[in-house]
């Protein structure tokens, strides 16, 4: 594709193609992710029929795979915010064309992330009770407990991501509704809300854009240092750690760049879209990686030596149960998928092979899930009293949600890939010299 | 409202036009872009966005709810838990500060559908969908009788095409 010229009739035609009717292929995929889907809310189904017993949760470890997919898939929701708000803050040009599908990353893996905690309640149709509201008697929600910071956290994350990504594909729906025909063009015109590019709604939009970048920022930290006090502010050996807040902000940052990468390789496959996304694109996220994969093997690295340095047996029997003990096959698979695969992004010639790439985002990301499934289980299986001890199995309705969690993520997302315009139209005209005059004439042939 | 739509294809001509109008005294102008740029606020003199006052405002009501929310709960029900204070800071600066993101964060979102009026319902004659894709449209307001001499501003400026429109 080399000598392209991108115009902003060719970016209009360009992205607007990725919205053509799907092919076979989409079909097939939405309909495994629907199957598997189905097959998840069949395991909720039995899990509301016979109670939590249906599933592999049993004394000690009261907290396992549901918790897992929780904490995991807040994590992914990160990145979005990274390269959607605060890449936009430091201005960097590269975010334009990948940040629509970071965006919906977050969005969508919010949605699977806040089942979770649903799920896991027992008797999910009580949610409500975690709502502040005066209930029996005149007593409120706990505002001392992290469970409740938690709704807070992440509700407000879920509304601001919702508010920003819609924000940003109102004038983009607008550009579609202009092109469109039929009920297309009726859907689009009422998603579009009537933009029409006027200087009186660009010049409050950019400034709309502009503050809830500002305050999705500082929100992102907090939703993940809220997450890992869930765990850090328990008395539990391998949980009560002050480096909790900012290890697991890292981490999500690192999962959820992984995960970024794993979607665009093929999105800009099957679109066509190498004018617009670019191999330094991935190289640049190549790149974040390796600042959150150090950041991450570093903190690996503090939990372990603060266990030995504590000189606190409980501590101390806590890590040392994790790297040797019945789960420590998990503890490697993080150590390594985690500290160790991302460092051969150091190498120019591995972080600009696609299909190095793709597989070392898809290690990242079984590494993260690993590190929050061993964080969880591995500390509440093996803490304080041998009495207490206890081996955590997952059952068929575990693992089952779990696959339909990530089939209810790949189901929206390639939902969303088909309905909505996958790369920022405007953003990416922003960044695009606007054509003039001058540069025509200068540029026409003798 | 009677008024005459120029297209451009050319955005530094389409710069230029909105100077020459501003110059011969016309300054009710409205624009559309396929993309915002500032020297278009810039040519057209328009104030900062209001929408910053908003985010402030909410924010800062975000701010009061969330203690509001927090301190009255604790004490209307004191409940002493683990020997901690009735009004325990701390924990609650958590919700206080979520509170103030989202708060602030629908405030925005006001400010912005508020003061850019949207949504709307109707699209104007005035709007045409390459204004979406690949040209700049300049509208302006006048009375039947200067319909000539815009549309002649219009032509020296090099619009592509100029359109009146009325209704």
């Amino acid at each position: 594709m080399a000598g392209y010229r991108l115009t902003y009739a060719n970016v209009n035609r360009d992205i607007l193609r990725t919205m053509e009717p799907p092919g076979k292929l989409w079909y097939i995929l939405l309909a495994i992710s629907i199957a598997f889907v189905a097959l998840g809310g069949f395991a909720f189904a039995t899990q509301v029929r016979y109670g939590m017993g249906v599933w592999g949760l049993t004394h000690p470890v009261m907290w396992a795979i549901d918790i897992t997919n929780f904490v995991f898939w807040i994590g992914i929701a990160h990145s979005g915010t990274l390269i959607s708000a605060i890449l936009f803050l430091f201005r960097v040009r590269w975010r334009a064309p990948i940040y629509r599908t970071a965006e919906a990353v977050t969005v969508f893996a919010l949605f699977t992330a806040a089942l979770f905690p649903i799920i896991h309640l027992g008797r999910p149709w009580y949610f409500y009770w975690l709502l502040p509201y005066q209930q029996v008697g005149g007593l409120w929600i706990n505002f001392r407990s992290p469970l409740v910071w938690d709704v807070f956290a992440v509700l407000t994350y879920m509304m601001v991501s919702i508010i920003f990504f819609f924000t940003g594909l109102v004038p983009d729906l607008a550009v579609v509704r202009d092109q469109a025909k039929g009920w297309r063009r009726r859907l689009y015109a009422f998603l579009a809300q009537g933009w029409q590019g006027t200087d009186r709604q660009w010049r409050h939009y950019t400034a709309a854009y502009l503050f809830l970048a500002a305050l999705a920022t500082p929100l992102v930290v907090s939703v993940h240092s809220v997450v890992s006090w869930d765990f850090a502010v328990s008395i539990l050996p391998g949980w009560h750690s002050t480096i909790f807040a900012p290890y697991f902000v890292a981490g999500a940052i690192h999962s959820g760049l992984a995960m970024v990468i794993a979607l665009l390789i093929p999105i800009r496959r099957i679109f066509r879209l190498d004018p617009y996304v670019t191999q330094t694109h991935l190289e640049n996220l190549a790149k974040l990686i390796i600042l959150t994969g150090l950041i991450v093997g570093y903190s690996y690295a503090v939990e372990f030596f603060i266990a030995w340095y504590s000189a606190n047996t409980f501590e101390q029997g806590a890590f040392l149960y994790r790297v040797v003990g019945d789960y420590a096959w998990g503890s490697w698979i993080m150590i390594i998928f985690n500290a160790v695969v991302p460092l051969l992004f150091f190498v120019k010639k591995i972080r600009t092979s696609t299909p190095w790439l793709l597989g070392i985002s898809l290690l990242i990301n079984v590494g993260m899930w690993f590190e929050r499934f061993i964080i969880i289980v591995t500390s509440l299986a093996h803490a304080y009293d041998p009495y207490t001890w206890g081996l955590y199995k997952p059952t068929w309705v575990d693992l089952s949600i779990t696959a339909g969690s990530f089939a209810w993520f790949g189901m929206w997302f390639l939902l969303f890939a088909k309905f909505l315009p996958i790369v920022s139209i405007v953003e990416v005209k922003e960044q695009l010299p606007p054509p003039t005059k001058a540069e025509m004439t200068a540029g026409a042939p003798e | 409202m009677i008024g005459v739509v120029g297209h451009f294809d050319h955005y530094d001509r389409f710069l230029q036009a909105i100077r020459k109008f501003r110059e011969s005294g016309y300054d009710n102008l409205r624009v559309a872009s396929p993309v915002p740029h500032h020297e278009i606020d810039e040519a057209l003199e328009r104030r900062e966005s209001p929408v910053r006052a908003f985010t402030l405002a909410f924010a800062i009501l975000g701010t009061i709810a969330g203690l509001f929310l927090t301190i009255n709960t604790a004490v209307s029900y004191p409940l002493i838990t683990g020997g901690k204070p009735i009004v325990s800071m701390p924990p609650f600066l958590v919700i206080v500060f979520e509170m103030t993101i989202m708060v602030g964060a629908i405030g925005t979102l006001l400010g912005l559908l508020v003061n850019a009026r949207v949504p709307r319902v109707l699209i104007g004659p005035a709007y045409h969908p390459r204004f979406s894709e690949d040209q700049f449209g300049l509208f302006v307001f006048c009375t039947p009788d200067q319909i000539e001499s815009v549309s002649s501003i219009f032509r020296e400026a090099g619009a592509v095409e100029v359109r009146h429109v009325e209704g």
